[in-house]
């Protein structure tokens, strides 16, 4: 008998679709709950005192005055930047996939179906597919920038993870400068963009990299104004000071407590998508004129960085734009004195402590991954700008505007008594949730509008 | 001034408004079933059953109602169709057909053959599936083996020929025809 190629054999998961399943299960839940844990095993030790005393008291030995600290301690921080580099990539591959469905449905299509269970698995075969390319560099290029001009990138991406709060405790580091570390860190990520635009040697490529330059330059400026209003709220640059300083529930978010908050939210979602080169943004690699724009030359694994690069931003706008304004990882229900009550005082806190932990970074994935879905739901629902459109909208509106929430901010934190401040929350939650449900009665309507239309989540 | 000032604002007034329309569009579709057909494997009915009665796709012939008269042979303008004829050695009152290739692979579906037929031996199916490793094993042999040749078919006066329900034979066919085994009622496969 001949063993042929046929329609039937190919596909592995159509052969074993029970070991499909459970492949797809692992990455999707898996992998990422994995990290997690990792993550709020890890990120809590990671300073040097709790290495000491952890040390001191297991192994009976003085790490503080032993000369191989500073080794060990490296060793412990590369652990922590596995963690998040690996969250990075799983991450910024789902999102391919979730942003593939999403834009089939939109359009009418389904999207990638087929590797896995519900086609999940099209983000590995991608990644293997990227890496397995040949990594050509063009003859004319700058050869070393070029291959160093991805790394750039990815810096920018990996850096704002440091203060990045994924929950009460899990977090690499509380800088008391967090905020102006973000904007200054995530800023690198256009440094690759220049760097790739002019080593290549292409004009395309060039005019992607000035573009991207000119726009992350403006928009660095309504963003970094933008996210100052609820620096000012909470009297802190810390992203866990700012996150301690709201409440779980949603009127306790500095989104809903004051009028300038929730303008300059939307102030910052924009300009953070702008920097972030998505769509209506998305100048810098406009297909239809500059054929990829700033990686137009790249193959292989430098684009699946250039790639990646720009899907995990969406983590890191949508995670900033969370802990900033909608209450970053506080659990409904609990205070701060719940959390120092489950710690306790031993080294090692009770298990309510972990659970209580993990709740905390389920509210902060919940929300981030509602924002990416909307950064998504936008891509696939606006044109892209022009560039003068682009600036205008920088300088004539988002510039302007970011001052006055600014200039408010200041007034309201002086004038405004709690009792205002507490009834602003439930006034502004209340309308917000009214415009929900407005916008829900829309959405249904435009689909009773056709003839023979309804919801219907099936074809997957 | 004043002008000015009507349109920055209306500006912004322009963009919350066609947000909220554009977002709640995009929204609604995604609610809805996508009208893609998932074909060949996600579907409710075979395709070939789904498509209209009269489709033009691969010819089937019914052997034991051709008259060998060969009309459908000239009347196609490539040559699709072979047909051969023969005594036969036993009765030598009897015509046989020895062979009636169809070479679908080069067939253009335009149905002049079917026109001239007199009985309906020569009919299009609906079926459209029919893909072969090699461009040879798409000419179908309808008599599969010359040493057992079909007798010509005499028409009755004022009867209708006893034509196979069309698309039977055809699927019949197909479906013995497995990606793996080579159906028998076509040609040696070339070693390519
Ligand atoms: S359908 Fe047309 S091309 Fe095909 S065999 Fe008949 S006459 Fe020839
Ligand atoms: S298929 Fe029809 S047209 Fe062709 S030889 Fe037979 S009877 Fe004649």
């Amino acid at each position: 008998m001949r063993i042929t190629l046929g329609l039937d054999s190919t596909s592995l998961s159509r052969r074993y679709p029970r070991l499909a399943i459970l492949a797809t299960l692992f990455m999707a839940f898996g992998l990422p709950l994995g990290l997690y844990v990792a993550a709020l095993a890890v990120f809590p030790l990671n300073t040097p005192e709790r290495l000491d005393a952890m040390a001191e008291q297991w192994l009976g030995y003085d790490l503080a005055g032993s000369p191989y600290r500073y080794i060990v301690y490296t060793a412990f921080l590369l652990l922590v930047a596995f963690i998040a580099v690996n969250y990075t990539a799983v991450f910024g591959g789902v999102s391919t996939w979730v942003e593939r469905r999403v834009a089939g449905r939109m359009q009418s299509r389904i999207g990638p179906n087929r590797p896995g269970a519900a086609g999940f698995l099209s983000w590995v075969a991608d990644a293997v597919k990227m890496i397995l390319k040949e990594d050509t560099i063009p003859a004319e290029a700058d050869h070393l920038l070029f291959r160093a001009a991805p790394y750039f990138s990815m810096v920018g991406l990996l850096l704002p993870f440091v203060v990045l709060p994924f929950g009460e405790a899990t977090v690499v580091t509380d800088m008391n400068v967090g905020v102006f570390y973000v904007a200054a860190a995530s800023a690198f990520v256009v440094v690759g963009i220049l760097v790739s635009g002019w080593a290549s040697n292409s004009k395309w490529a060039l005019f992607g990299g000035i573009r991207g330059a000119a726009q992350v330059m403006s928009y660095e400026i309504p963003a970094g104004i933008a996210m100052m209003v609820p620096v000012l709220m909470a009297g802190t640059l810390s992203m866990q000071g700012i996150v301690r300083a709201q409440g779980g529930w949603p009127w306790q978010w500095f989104v809903f407590q004051n009028p300038a908050a929730f303008v300059a939210f939307f102030i910052a979602v924009t300009a953070s998508l702008a920097e972030g080169n998505r769509t209506p943004f998305d100048l810098p690699e406009a297909e239809s004129e500059l054929v990829a724009g700033y990686h137009a030359e790249y193959s292989g694994f430098r684009l699946a960085i250039f790639l990646m690069v720009e899907w995990a931003n969406m983590w890191i706008m949508a995670g900033l734009a969370v802990t900033l304004f909608l209450g970053g990882w506080q659990v409904p229900g609990y205070g701060a004195e719940d959390y120092a009550r489950l710690l306790g005082t031993g080294l090692l806190p009770a298990p309510g402590w972990f659970g209580l932990q993990l709740l905390s970074m389920l509210m902060f994935v919940v929300k981030t991954w509602a924002l990416v879905f909307v950064f998504i739901w936008l891509r696939w629902t606006l044109p892209r700008v022009r560039v003068d459109q682009m600036m205008s909208l920088c300088w004539k509106y988002l510039v302007p505007g970011a001052f006055l929430c600014f200039v408010v901010t200041l007034v309201w934190q002086l004038l405004v008594p709690p009792a205002g401040v507490a009834f602003t929350g439930y006034a502004l939650t209340a309308l917000a949730l009214f415009v929900l449900a407005k916008f829900a009665v829309a959405t249904r309507r435009n689909i009773s509008k056709v003839a023979g239309h309804r919801v219907d989540l099936g074809n997957w | 001034m004043a002008q000015g000032i009507r349109a920055y604002f209306g500006h912004i007034t322009d963009v919350v408004t066609t947000f909220w329309e554009g977002l709640s569009v995009t929204l609604s579709y995604m609610l809805r079933r996508p009208i893609t057909v998932q074909y060949p494997d996600r579907v409710e009915k075979r395709v070939a059953d789904t498509l209209p009665p009269r489709y033009r796709g691969i010819l089937e012939v019914d052997t034991a109602v051709c008259t060998g008269c060969m009309a459908c042979e000239r009347a196609c303008p490539i040559g699709v169709i072979k047909i051969s004829t023969d005594k036969d050695p036993g009765n030598p009152k009897q015509r046989v057909i020895t062979q009636f290739d169809i070479d679908v692979g080069k067939c253009m579906f335009c149905g002049l053959c079917v026109e001239p037929c007199p009985t309906g031996a020569i009919a299009h199916t609906r079926e459209f599936e029919a893909t072969r490793k090699h461009v040879d094993s798409l000419v179908f042999r309808w008599v599969p083996d010359p040493a057992k040749p079909v007798p010509f078919y005499r028409p009755v006066k004022g009867q209708d020929a006893p034509r196979a329900p069309v698309g039977e034979i055809l699927r019949r066919c197909l479906a013995a025809a497995s990606w793996i085994e080579r159906p028998s009622f076509l040609p040696e496969e070339r070693k390519p």
